[in-house]
């Protein structure tokens, strides 16, 4: 060290760069640790579908508890030439699509009013908390009282428990980020003589985004559980809750299979809400949502 | 010319529970910064220096007495003045070019003027190639340098600066420091600097004054007559510094007490 210049002391490149043995570069990982979360995803796949299609079965479970997956297969098609099942799954995601985008608005709305209101957050907190607690799809008999039994009527029995029940994650989410928004920020747009609209607008509704849109996914999901219950109480004859209350007679496949398409109802709003997020939040560093400053 | 003066201003704050105590954060403080001058405050933490800030750039009032920026009584924010602060506090949702039109969008600056004074600052603080970048892809110096160009694109009369370099490196923080003494002298600004930094204070400024603990008072003033204010990286390293490094060292108390830090 003695002789070497105090530059050359320190070298540019780390040590880690020089390999132990000479010539060896790191060997490529191999086939099984390149791609082991795929092998074990296909055959925990594989391993669920021969569990269901024969495993019930050798476990003597009758089949008419819980079909095989070809036996929904069957039904599926079955349904979709009889039952018309595109119709149903049609009037189900209308009402989803109606229902979250009504209570994502309204929860928006209510979450930001309140937001920027301390005192009125104050004075409503305990409503706001007891309707957060009390179980919003018990109040889907109320809305059959009110709306009554046209078909129309029944569907929106069914939009309206989803917008109750997507409405308060959402309030909640963009509540705490408005009041959470950094007092700092907002003092720098004071001092370029902000208004209270440009301090809205600039600073805490973009801030409120992460967390406005991870109110969007869960309300995502709980529109569909909004609208499967609306449609079960209202005894509405369309939909996907109507395919659901059949299979009380047409048999166990025709249950699994609409729980099924409503499954894949709320992955797909999931998803666009993912989507949207991507789009939106395009300025945050990937795992690093819900916290705008460091 | 004067451009930002404190009058004898008191600030108290009330208590924060009832029957608690208030605070007085400041008394009786006295400052006048003339035209082009460069001031640095320094003092034990807690001292109410960051409560000086505030009433200058108008966010808080005083409690007694008069605080006038350009010979106008603060009442408020006003385009006079323009702060920079410890924390960089670009927003992550803009790109560093419209965090640093932020200030100028506000006050409806037309979009291509804006755009245009905020390219020429950028390129001048080095970072000519960043402007499409968000802040997390920036390093803290950099950051500094965007927060630096927004403050100056407002094109204030008097800089307020909070400690604008204490979260940074020693080594990043000399060339930022080198920067912002470059654009005050160039610009002709005035600028008023609060500081924990000593050798800052000294590197920067035209005048020293050394506040006291709470309350915070104004007890010492240094005129320091140093050249190169426009490079305080030559400044550093001169004979003088040492002597009037020992006597704020005094009135500060540091080294007699290790608990002030």
């Amino acid at each position: 060290m003695a002789d070497t210049t105090p530059t050359a002391a320190i070298p540019a490149v780390p040590p880690a760069a020089a390999p132990a043995e000479p010539g060896a570069t790191p060997a490529p990982p191999s086939f099984w640790r390149a791609y082991r979360v795929l092998i074990w995803s296909a055959i925990v796949l594989a391993l669920f579908i021969l569990g269901w299609e024969w495993g019930f079965r050798a476990l003597g479970v009758p089949k008419y508890f819980i079909p095989t997956l070809s036996e929904i297969g069957s039904e599926f098609m079955r349904a979709y030439e009889r039952m018309d099942l595109v119709h149903h799954t049609a009037i189900t995601s209308f009402e989803v699509i109606v229902g979250f985008a009504l209570g994502a608005l309204l929860g928006m709305a209510m979450g930001y009013v309140l937001g920027m209101s301390p005192t009125a957050e104050k004075v409503l907190s305990p409503y706001i908390l007891a309707l957060q607690i009390a179980p919003k799809v018990a109040f889907a008999p109320l809305f059959v009282l009110w709306f009554g039994f046209s078909v129309e009527a029944k569907m929106s029995v069914a939009i309206l428990v989803a917008v109750l029940v997507v409405f308060f994650p959402i309030m909640v989410n963009v509540l705490g980020a408005v009041r959470a928004v950094d007092p700092a920020m907002i003092n720098l747009a004071r001092t370029f003589n902000a208004t209270r609209w440009q301090i809205f607008w600039k600073i805490e509704f973009p801030a409120s985004m992460p967390a406005l849109f991870s109110g969007l996914r869960i309300g995502s999901t709980l529109a569909v559980i909004g609208v499967t219950v609306g449609e079960l109480v209202g005894g509405i004859n369309r939909g996907l809750g109507f395919v659901l209350l059949s299979g009380e007679t047409q048999g166990a496949p025709l249950v699994f299979l609409a729980i099924l398409v409503l499954t894949v109802i709320g992955i797909v709003a999931y998803c666009a809400v993912i989507i949207a997020e991507r789009a939106v939040l395009h300025y945050m560093p990937r795992r690093d949502f819900g916290k705008p400053n460091t | 010319m004067i451009r930002l003066q404190f009058e004898r201003v008191t600030k108290s704050f009330p208590p924060q529970r009832r029957g608690g105590d208030g605070v007085t954060a400041i008394a009786d403080v006295e400052v006048r910064v003339a035209d082009g001058e460069v001031v640095a405050l320094i003092g034990p933490s807690g001292c109410g220096k960051s409560t000086l800030l505030n009433l200058a750039s108008g966010l808080d009032r005083p409690s007694k007495g008069r605080v006038y920026v350009d010979g106008s009584e603060v009442t408020g924010p006003n385009s006079h003045v323009a702060f920079m602060l410890q924390r960089d506090l670009l927003l992550p949702w803009r790109s560093i070019l419209d965090n640093v039109t932020f200030g100028q969008e506000i006050q409806h600056v037309e979009k291509g003027e804006r755009r245009e004074i905020a390219l020429k600052l950028l390129a001048k603080y080095h970072l000519g190639e960043f402007t499409g970048h968000y802040p997390h892809q920036l390093s803290g110096g950099m950051r500094q340098r965007a927060a630096l160009a927004r403050t100056m694109a407002m094109n204030p009369d008097v800089l307020l600066l909070d400690e604008p370099f204490s979260a940074l490196d020693a080594q990043t923080k000399m060339v930022l420091q080198q920067d912002l003494a470059r654009t005050l002298w160039e610009e002709k600004k005035t600028a008023f600097l609060i500081t924990h930094d000593l050798v800052e204070a000294i590197a920067l400024a035209d005048r020293v004054l050394v506040m006291s603990r709470r309350p915070g008072r104004i007890v010492r003033e240094i005129r320091l007559d140093l050249p190169d204010r426009n490079n305080p990286m030559v400044r550093r390293q001169r004979p003088e510094i040492g002597p009037i490094m020992a006597e704020l060292m005094s009135l500060l108390d540091i080294g007699q007490d290790r608990l002030d830090g």
